[in-house]
Order: structure tokens, then C-alpha cells, then sequence
């Protein structure tokens, strides 16, 4: 089946060569960092986590957020899904690996990675995070290459994958829900401890998962002759919309239950977040704009005529995309650090390389991504015609 | 010996069941003694070693003087490396080192105000004598550390006689710890400390970059019998001993005196109390 992805037009290969090209500037940021330590970084005593583990934890919910076109699909035999189910496990697989290498970027030591592996603690939930990670990432690679080559040979795809397909669900909630508990369980970080973030991890992945897969549904029609179908994403787009309500929803609890009991450890984050602390209010504009990207996006999904605009409905996913990206990635790092367990309010700001690893990590993702799609819709185009 | 052993190969069965597979499971058996062989020793003392069942610390506060401070931590990080990104980097030996970022520093013991080491005990009358004291912070050592939880590798381990320590070959950077820690009493080696160390002390390790570091309650010294950096030069403002023993020199100390802990309502159990 590969051959497939040899064989593209100009436009493929022009797309993919720009991709390499952003790659290699983060390969060569990299080196640096590599070489001279993550000094090259923004992140400080204070805040010693930044940019990639923020955006680690977003990934991580794209790639949960593929298990709500699995659901319906196998679970509820819902046909209209049929054509985009093998775009949603493409997704998870591009969105993963991006995750493991965000992780191996951000280690000090990245060379004694296996660590983890050759003297397993059990009692860290990093040891669990790794386990789910790689787990669902090879469920994804195997459950869709089995299907696709099933679909292609026009034949059921072989009864061994059907398990696997359905244990890739409960793996999809795992892989989100024990990303929370990295952050929810630490005793010191008022921000992080409460018992809601795994729900509103989930809420904000299912949101933010499929909003990506509505994108790339335009994307996928523009540029190949395969179609996955109005309908299809008519759906994709409420269940964003219940989503997203959700996830606004537990972050009202949030403020509720941090504001009315009043407790200090707990306020000062969000205070600095949302109002600024000491002087000190980098992020205030930023989450503001998230939370009402969340809100314009909500009132553009939940209203009928505006949801099913064609023109509409990506500039709608892009802000939501912008809105929940800022909310978990941005202000998870900079509210859980910021003020520090001793009370000092040190602010961060990715630096230029920090950065352009990162974009060159989306750019790897974004090749995988292309590539498998490239296999997904050739295939499909195949078969029908 | 036993119950290690015993430990391990649960861990060992426990890992082969996850499936990761026999190879590395091996390896785990083998080097997990090996790396953390120095709980062997605190059971088997060399001759002259202090020994403990629960070491803790208490710091006087009363005894605190901006100069004993000053002095303090100077030994401490003098005698264990620390870098100091204050000190002037010789150009000769290290060229073309780039400028620091002073909010990447690394420490061990510092001064803090009070309301920032009890953040959770701030108070508008409190006495002005606490709110201008030099407080000292480092590591709690503590019972429940969260640190030792979070690690991914057993990098950060306790020791049987309560002491949290690190073994910086083995550390992989994930600063998972320094998240966990409730005392930001962490530094992260973000760059090569080597450069910023005036006179490296050639009995104490030095760290490269990309790993954890913290207080080691001198573990090195007590093991030779020998007092804590800190407390030597703290003039009597810190002592170092077995929280357990009822005639140690600290719990003499918490007999007569008022002591609080960092931030009790965690749970974490600290080991240095402070006399207010
Ligand atoms: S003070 Fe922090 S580093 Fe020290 S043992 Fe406690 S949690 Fe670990
Ligand atoms: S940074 Fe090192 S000591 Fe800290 S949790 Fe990671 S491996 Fe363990
Ligand atoms: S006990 Fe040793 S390592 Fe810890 S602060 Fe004192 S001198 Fe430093």
C-alpha cells in the first residue's frame, strides 16, 4: 500500500518539501538544545515546564479526541461515519507521535530516555502516561492499516482487529485521563488539584479533536477527489458543540468552587491568569480571548443556520481551536506554575527556539499526517471508482 | 538484602506482565541494587558513620543573622558544587560560555522571607521581627515526598533513614519532581554547571546539565561521622539528628520549643522544623 505515497502530484511534493524544510530548522534549533541544554528555553526554576509539555497536553487530546468518530461508529453503527473513522485513527497516530518526540525534546537527558522503561516506578504516573501513549499509538497504527487494506481489497477487515478497535476506546479516555493525573495529583499546585481536570481534559479534547477532523475534512475534499461527506461532519460539529459546553461548563465549576470557598492557594493562580498577580499579567489578554473564542464558538455551533454554513463552519473550528489551545496548553503551565509554591510570581514565555522545535515537530506531524491521508483517500477513491 | 530482592522481582513480575518485555526487566533486577547501593551501606555503617532511623534538621530562627545565612549557604553550595551564576566564568577554560539567566539558577539553601517559606501562615500582624528575618529553605526530606512519587526512574529515592536522595546518572531531566515538589526546593541543571563553580570541590561530584539536583542532608559527611556544612557554620541556629531518638539534640530542641513545619496541611511530613 505504500507505494501510494510515492505517487503524488506537484503539489503534494511541494507541500511535503515545505514541511521538511520547517522540520530541519527545528532539527537544527534542536541540535543547539541538544548541545548546550534546555537553557535555550524560556523555562526557568520556577516554571520547569513550558512550552512542550503544554503542547504535549493538547496533542494528547487530538489524539483522544479521534474516539468520537470511533464510537459512534463501531459502537452505534452510525454509517456516516464510515468515511471519516480512518481519518480520526490517521489523526491519532500523527498527534501521537508528535507527543512522544514534545516529551523527548523537553527531557534534559533525553539520551537515557528508556530510563523510564529499564527501571520502572510504579508509583509514577509518568511510567502509566508512557505505557497508554505508546498503546494507543500502535491500536492506531494497526486498526487503521488493517482496515484501509481490508477496504482496498474490498474484503471485511480481519475479525482480530474488531478487540482491538474496541479496546482503542477505553485506551483513547486512558490516554487523556492519566495526562490529567500527571498534573491533578500533586499536592503543592492549587491550580491543578482538583478533581475536575480529567473530565475537563476529556471535555476540551473532544471538543478540540474533532473541531481538527472538521478541518481536515475541507482540507481532504479541496485537494483529493475523496469526499467524506456534509453529513458526516454536520455531527463531527455538534459533538464539538456539546463538548465545548461541557468543557466551559467544568470550568465554571471551577471558578466557582476556587472563588466562593475562598482559599488562597487555590485563587492566586487563577487570579493571575485571569486578572494578574503583583503586576504581573502576561496571560490576561490570552485567556480572555480563549474564553471568548469558547463562548463565539459555542453560539456559532448551537444556532442551526450558523452551524450548517459551509462557508461558516471552518473559521469556526479555528477558533475553537485557537480558544481550547490557549486554555489548555498556555494557561495549564502558566496557571499550575505561576505564583510558585513559594509565592514568587516568575512569568514565561517560550523563546524563538523553544519555538521553532516545536513548530518543527507540528511540521513532522503534519507530514505524517499528509502522507497517511494520502494512503487513506487514495484508497477510498479507488474503491469507489 | 531479602526484601529488596523480594521488592524487585514483584516490580520485576509486575512490568513482564505489562508486557514491556524480559530484556529490560533483567537489567532492572541487576542495577537497581547496584545504583542504590548506598541504602546498603546507612544498614551497614563504616566505622564512625552517623546513623539515624529518621534524620531531621531544626533550624532556631532566632539564631538567623543576615551574616550566619550568608555563610551557610556559601558552604553549602562551596562544598557540593553548586554553581553560581554570579561568578565571573574564566573565558580561558570556558570560551564563548553565553549569558545566564538568573532565573535558571540552581540552589540548595537559600534565604527566603516568611511569608514566602510559610505562604500558607502569611498574616497582617504578624510581628515585625518574623517579617524581617532571613528564613532558610531546602529540602524537607520528607516523609511523604512527592518528589520520590513523581520520579519516572527512581532518580529521586529515599533512603531507609529518611533521607530523599539523587543519583544523577540515572536522572533523565523530566523535571516531573520539580512539579511535585510543594517547596521549590529543586534546581534543574539547565545548562553546564561547571563553568560557574569557583573551586570544584574534587570529593563531591559535579552535575551536567539536563538533571535534577537538591539538598543531600550531607549525606557524604554523615556517613563519615562528620556534621552537615550548614550546621558547622551556622553557629548553632541549625542542628541535624535523629528525629526518632528521644536524646538527640533535635528533639531536645522540639522538647523545649515551638516548631512548625513548611506547610503541614500536605501531608508530605516534613523533616526540618523551624523555632519561631
Ligand atoms: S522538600 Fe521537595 S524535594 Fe525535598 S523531599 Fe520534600 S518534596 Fe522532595
Ligand atoms: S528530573 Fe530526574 S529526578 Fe526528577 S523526576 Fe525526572 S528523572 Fe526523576
Ligand atoms: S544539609 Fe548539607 S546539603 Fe543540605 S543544606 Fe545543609 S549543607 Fe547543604
Amino acid at each position: 500500500m505504500l507505494e501510494i505515497a510515492i505517487k503524488g502530484s506537484k503539489k503534494y511534493w511541494i507541500w511535503l518539501a515545505i514541511l521538511a524544510v520547517i522540520m530541519t530548522a527545528g532539527v537544527i534549533a534542536y541540535i543547539d538544545q541538544f548541545l548546550n541544554g534546555l537553557m535555550t528555553t524560556g523555562m526557568s526554576r520556577d516554571v520547569s515546564w513550558g512550552f512542550y509539555i503544554a503542547n504535549f497536553t493538547y496533542l494528547v487530546g487530538v489524539a483522544a479526541g479521534g474516539v468520537m468518530v470511533v464510537i459512534p461508529f463501531y459502537l452505534h453503527d452510525y454509517e456516516k461515519f464510515h468515511r471519516i473513522t480512518i481519518l480520526g485513527e490517521f489523526l491519532a497516530v500523527a498527534a501521537l507521535v508528535m507527543c512522544l518526540l514534545l516529551i523527548i525534546v523537553d527531557l534534559g537527558q533525553p539520551i537515557r530516555a528508556l530510563n523510564v522503561m529499564l527501571y520502572p516506578s510504579l508509583k509514577s504516573i509518568l511510567f502509566y502516561d508512557m505505557l497508554v501513549l505508546q498503546g494507543y499509538l500502535f491500536l492506531n497504527i494497526i486498526i487503521g492499516w488493517k482496515v484501509l487494506e481490508a477496504e482496498r481489497n474490498q474484503v471485511k477487515p480481519p475479525a482480530w482487529t474488531y478487540p482491538l478497535i474496541y479496546l482503542s476506546i477505553p485506551f483513547a479516555i486512558g490516554i487523556h485521563t492519566v495526562t490529567a493525573y500527571l498534573y491533578c495529583g500533586l499536592p503543592g499546585r492549587g491550580f491543578w488539584l482538583t478533581a475536575i481536570l480529567a473530565p475537563r481534559f476529556l471535555a476540551s479534547a473532544f471538543a478540540a479533536g474533532p473541531a481538527v477532523l472538521i478541518l481536515l475534512c475541507y482540507v481532504v475534499k479541496k485537494f483529493t477527489k475523496f469526499d467524506p461527506g456534509w453529513e458526516a461532519m454536520q455531527t463531527l460539529s455538534k459533538i464539538v458543540c456539546y463538548a465545548l459546553i461541557a468543557n466551559v461548563f467544568f470550568f465554571f465549576c471551577e471558578i466557582f468552587v476556587v472563588y466562593y470557598s475562598n482559599i488562597p492557594g487555590h485563587i492566586s493562580h487563577i487570579d493571575y491568569l485571569f486578572f494578574g498577580l503583583h503586576g504581573h499579567n502576561a496571560m490576561v489578554p490570552w485567556m480572555w480571548t480563549s474564553l471568548s473564542l469558547m463562548f463565539i464558538g459555542i453560539t456559532l455551533l448551537i444556532v442551526p443556520w450558523l452551524r450548517n454554513n459551509k462557508f461558516l463552519l471552518p473559521f469556526t473550528c479555528i477558533m475553537i481551536i485557537a480558544g481550547t489551545w490557549i486554555d489548555k496548553s498556555l494557561g495549564m503551565i502558566a496557571g499550575g506554575f505561576v505564583p510558585s509554591p513559594l509565592h514568587h510570581v516568575t512569568e514565561y514565555a517560550p523563546t524563538l527556539k523553544e519555538g521553532m522545535i516545536t513548530l518543527g515537530i507540528y511540521a513532522l506531524g503534519l507530514i505524517i499526517l499528509t502522507v497517511l491521508y494520502k494512503l487513506a483517500t487514495t484508497v477510498k477513491e479507488e474503491v469507489r471508482g | 538484602m531479602m526484601k529488596k530482592s523480594r521488592r524487585s522481582f514483584l516490580k520485576v513480575a509486575a512490568v513482564s506482565a505489562i508486557g514491556i518485555g524480559a530484556a529490560p526487566a533483567i537489567s532492572l533486577s541487576s542495577s537497581s541494587t547496584n545504583s542504590h547501593g548506598s541504602s546498603h551501606a546507612a544498614k551497614s555503617p563504616n566505622k564512625g558513620a552517623k546513623t539515624a532511623k529518621r534524620w531531621g534538621m531544626v533550624i532556631d530562627t532566632s539564631k538567623l543573622t543576615e551574616e550566619v545565612v550568608e555563610h551557610i549557604v556559601e558552604a553549602c553550595h562551596k562544598a557540593h558544587n553548586v554553581p553560581d551564576f554570579n561568578h565571573e566564568v574564566d573565558e580561558g577554560k570556558y570560551p564563548k560560555t553565553r549569558p545566564v539567566n538568573h532565573k535558571q539558577e540552581v540552589k540548595w539553601i537559600w534565604e527566603e522571607h516568611f511569608h514566602n517559606a510559610f505562604p500558607d501562615k502569611e498574616d497582617e500582624f504578624l510581628a515585625d521581627k518574623f517579617k524581617h528575618l532571613p528564613f532558610l529553605v531546602t529540602c524537607n526530606h520528607c516523609i511523604n515526598a512527592p518528589c520520590v512519587k513523581a520520579c519516572p526512574t527512581q532518580a529521586t529515592f529515599k533512603r531507609e533513614d529518611g533521607i530523599v536522595l539523587m543519583d544523577f546518572h540515572r536522572c533523565i531531566g523530566c523535571r516531573f519532581c520539580m512539579a511535585a515538589c510543594p517547596f521549590g526546593a529543586r534546581s534543574f541543571n539547565f545548562r553546564d554547571p561547571r563553568p560557574f563553580i569557583a573551586e570544584t570541590n574534587p570529593d563531591f561530584p559535579t552535575r551536567s546539565k539536563g538533571v535534577v539536583e537538591k539538598c543531600n542532608l550531607c549525606a557524604e559527611r554523615l556517613a563519615k561521622g562528620e556534621q552537615p556544612y550548614c550546621v558547622e557554620v551556622s553557629k548553632g541556629a541549625i542542628v541535624v539528628g535523629d528525629l526518632e531518638d528521644p536524646e538527640s539534640e533535635p528533639r531536645k530542641l522540639l522538647d523545649k520549643n515551638y516548631a512548625i513545619r513548611r506547610k503541614q496541611a500536605l501531608g508530605t511530613e516534613p523533616s526540618v522544623y523551624y523555632i519561631m
